[in-house]
Formats: C-alpha cells, sequence, structure tokens
C-alpha cells in the first residue's frame, strides 16, 4: 500500500468514525476537495497522521470542531455575482411580488453574506414585511457569526461595488455603520432572517418556500449526496417557485431537471413548473 | 491527461500550445488560466474556434474525454476526481489565484499519478511550482516552458526552482513533444 492510499484509508475511517460518533455525514463529500481540506487542516493539527488525530478527534467536541470548520466552511461575499442579484431584481422578484408572503431559503449559507444580500434587494424592490429568509447551515459556529451580521470593514468598498453591480438602488452605506475595524449591518436587516443549523445530507424536508438558493455548495458533494439534495428541494419547493444554484452548477443530468425550466440561462436561476392535470 | 498552467500571455501561449493538438489527440487536456473573476467563457469559445481540437469550459461533475480541452472557469478552482470526473471549489484563492494552477495539478497528480502529464507555460507569480512537483513525485512527466522564451519568466522559473522537470522547451516544441508523449509511453496514456 503506497502512503497515499494508506492516507485515503485513513479519511475513510475518519469520516466513518465522525459518522458514527457525531453524526456528520461526510462520506457523500466529494473526494478531491475534501481530501484538500483535511490534508491543509491535519497540516495545522499538531499531528503526524489521521490516524494519530482520530482518537482525539472522536473524544474531545472541541477539536472535532476545528476539523468542522475546516471541511464546511466556505467564504462568501455581499451581492457576490452581481449579476445573478440583478437578475433576481429584474426577473425573480416581479413573480415574488404575486405573492402576499414569500418564504425563501439559504440553504448552505456560512456566514450570511447572501441572506443579508437578498434582505437589501427585498427592502428595495418593496417587499418589506412580506418576506422571510431562512437561512441555514451545517456549521452552528458560523451561524453565530451570521447571526451577528458584523464584517470587516475593508470589505465593504468590495460590497459596495457589487452591490451597485447589483442593481442596488440605494447608498450601500445606509445598511452597515462602521465601528473601529468593523461594519455592522443594520438590525433591521436581520428581523426578517432567521438562521438555523440544517444538515443538507441527514436531515429532512424545511417548509415550503417559493424560494431557494442553494449556491456553491452541491460543489462539493458527491452525485449521490446531490440527487438527495436536489430531491428534498423539489419537495419544499412550490409549484411556480425558483430554484438558484452557483453560475457553474446545474441541474441538468438531474432527476428533478424535467420538472423545471431554466429561467435565465447562463444565471442557474430554475422555475418549478406547475403540473397540470 | 495533461494538465496546463498559464497565466500573462495565456492566451497566444494556448493558442500555440494547443493549436498543434488536433482533434484526434488521444488524452483529455486541463487548463488553468489565471482569468479575472468575471470572465464568462469567451477564452474557450476563442480558442475552440481558432483550434482543431475541441475547446470547452469545464463543467462540474463532466467526465472528461480524449480531444478535448477543459478550461477552469472563472473565481473557481478545478479539480480532478479519480474516476476521471471534474470537481469545482470556491475555496480561498491558492497563491492569489481562483481558478489556482496548483490546486488543479495536486489533485490531478493525486488522483493519477503516472497518467498525468503536467505543463507550466508562461506567467506572473509562483503558481503552479507546488503542483508541479507534485505531479513530479506521483510518477508524472513534466514540462516547463523555456523562461528564456516565456513571454513571462516568473511561473516557469519557480517551477524549475522546486523541481527538475523532464523536459524545459520553447513553446513551439512543446505540441509536438505532446504528440509524441501521447503516441507512445503506455503510462502516459
Amino acid at each position: 500500500m503506497t502512503n497515499d492510499e494508506l492516507i485515503d484509508l485513513e479519511i475513510r475511517l475518519l469520516m466513518e468514525g465522525v459518522y458514527q460518533v457525531y453524526g456528520y455525514d461526510f462520506r457523500e463529500y466529494s473526494e478531491a476537495s475534501l481530501r484538500r481540506r483535511l490534508l491543509h487542516w491535519l497540516g495545522g493539527s499538531g499531528f503526524a497522521s489521521f490516524s494519530l488525530a482520530q482518537s482525539q478527534l472522536l473524544r474531545d467536541r472541541e477539536f472535532f470542531d476545528t476539523l468542522l470548520r475546516n471541511i464546511t466552511v466556505n467564504v462568501t461575499e455581499l451581492f457576490r455575482d452581481p449579476l445573478f442579484f440583478r437578475t433576481m431584481r429584474e426577473e425573480v422578484v416581479p413573480y415574488l411580488k404575486t405573492y402576499p408572503f414569500v418564504k425563501i431559503w439559504h440553504a448552505g449559507c456560512a456566514s450570511g453574506e447572501e441572506a443579508y444580500s437578498m434582505a437589501i434587494l427585498l427592502h428595495e424592490e418593496g417587499m418589506r414585511g412580506r418576506f422571510r429568509l431562512y437561512a441555514t447551515d451545517i456549521n452552528e459556529e458560523v451561524l453565530r457569526r451570521a447571526k451577528e451580521g458584523i464584517y470587516p470593514l475593508q470589505e465593504m468598498q468590495r460590497f459596495t461595488k457589487n452591490y451597485q453591480r447589483g442593481g442596488g438602488k440605494g447608498s450601500f452605506a445606509d445598511y452597515y455603520t462602521a465601528r473601529y475595524e468593523s461594519a455592522i449591518l443594520a438590525p433591521g436587516l436581520r428581523e426578517h432572517i432567521i438562521f438555523a443549523a440544517h444538515n443538507l445530507a441527514v436531515d429532512a424536508d424545511f417548509g415550503e418556500m417559493q424560494l431557494i438558493l442553494c449556491r456553491n455548495v452541491l460543489i462539493y458533494f458527491r452525485p449521490s449526496l446531490k440527487e438527495r439534495v436536489f430531491t428534498l428541494f423539489d419537495r419544499c419547493l412550490v409549484p411556480g417557485g425558483f430554484l438558484c444554484l452557483g453560475l457553474k452548477e446545474s441541474l441538468d443530468h438531474h432527476r428533478i431537471r424535467s420538472g423545471y425550466e431554466e429561467l435565465v440561462p447562463r444565471m442557474r436561476i430554475y422555475r418549478k413548473q406547475y403540473v397540470h392535470g | 491527461m495533461v494538465v496546463v498552467g498559464v497565466s500573462t500571455g495565456g492566451i497566444t501561449a494556448l493558442k500555440i500550445l494547443l493549436g498543434g493538438l488536433g482533434d484526434d489527440f488521444p488524452l483529455p487536456v486541463l487548463v488553468v488560466t489565471h482569468i479575472m473573476p468575471e470572465a464568462d467563457d469567451g477564452l474557450a469559445v476563442l480558442l475552440n474556434t481558432a483550434c482543431a481540437i475541441r475547446v470547452k469550459e469545464a463543467e462540474e461533475q463532466e467526465l472528461i474525454e480524449a480531444g478535448t480541452v477543459y478550461l477552469a472557469p472563472a473565481n473557481y478552482h478545478l479539480l480532478l476526481e479519480r474516476d476521471g470526473r471534474l470537481a469545482l471549489s470556491i475555496d480561498p484563492a491558492v497563491n492569489f489565484a481562483r481558478p489556482s494552477v496548483d490546486v488543479l495539478f495536486e489533485s490531478a497528480a493525486q488522483a493519477h499519478g503516472a497518467a498525468v502529464i503536467g505543463i507550466i507555460l508562461t506567467g506572473a507569480g509562483c503558481d503552479g511550482g507546488k503542483g508541479l512537483h507534485s505531479v513530479k513525485e506521483k510518477g508524472g512527466f513534466a514540462i516547463v516552458q523555456d523562461p528564456d522564451e516565456a513571454e513571462m519568466d516568473a511561473m516557469p522559473r519557480s517551477a524549475l526552482a522546486l523541481t527538475r522537470p523532464d523536459r524545459v522547451e520553447p513553446l513551439p516544441r512543446i505540441s509536438s513533444l505532446l504528440l509524441q508523449l501521447a503516441g507512445v509511453g503506455a503510462a502516459n496514456s
């Protein structure tokens, strides 16, 4: 057995152990990225191998959390992919406005930027009081941070550009206050958002939604887990509802595809068809 | 398969490299070029028109095929899985780059070892140095563009600083070298 094969084996054993002890199922995560993230973690862990680290990982929750953080955190930004948000305003919001109340699920919300961006967007599009955002993630530590709505002030310049290119109608500075090196998002934005833990791999349906966003999360899952998640989304989405993926993700080749039309090609905004008869 | 990393001067370099390969080239080719985060698939379209070999943007979960060049999409890392499928990642930039050459090369070397031919071409920065080292370490074949002839010599030089490649060649000779390698050597097909 080569050293690499041994490492692969250790990773498989560790993921099995993690599943049995903590209930997190990473066995269906895409191998190449998982391996890369795990090796990166190992390098900083103080252990020479996964086998050696395993004992403490399975017994010490705090130590395990350092690993969890590494496997599950996605770094994102406010109004990431500005064109997507512009398209959301122009193509999707008009449909959302036809509902008296809209429920939106940000699946895999990480530190919350996408949810806050959507809250800002919907305020500006005149939907204040008519929507609720459910922002979920597997990682509870990152959810705690998301709830605070505090971001590095030095990032705000880039976010401002994103916001403007995303069709922002106001002044981005109105949405946060600067305090030392931090930017604190306006509390009013948080009123419309519920942050909750949810594990796409194992948890059940999350309720009936008019819009689901799951952008650049599924790229880390193997095909079978992706299928499971798409089926979950399909169950939660009302007919006529919208599913949004990352710009380089696609619904093609997946079971639920035939029930959806691509509302805006290239933006990966899909609409669930109404079923007739 | 072939993995290629290129940065500054990439469009011209790729035209020359890929231009020498036909649509019957027996290996898949994966390319990371340091494009702007908001770039669309324009480069793939341009190269597809200019070259005989088929060029397209890499798609998530796509199974790589011979006679096709897959370009990493903007603002995502490109990785290769053991089963020959492409994977994307939005992990932080590596060597200030996303897509990063190191990320592609390391994943390919890890998953396919001796079956990998890695090529570092012109570019600024040092992305790809560690990646090419991985390729060589896992039994693959390493090629570096001659830095004296490269439009920007930093990437080739930093690759050379970390690894003794199998060949250092001026750009125009690299595609014929590839044809040679692809035609012979069971380990490289």
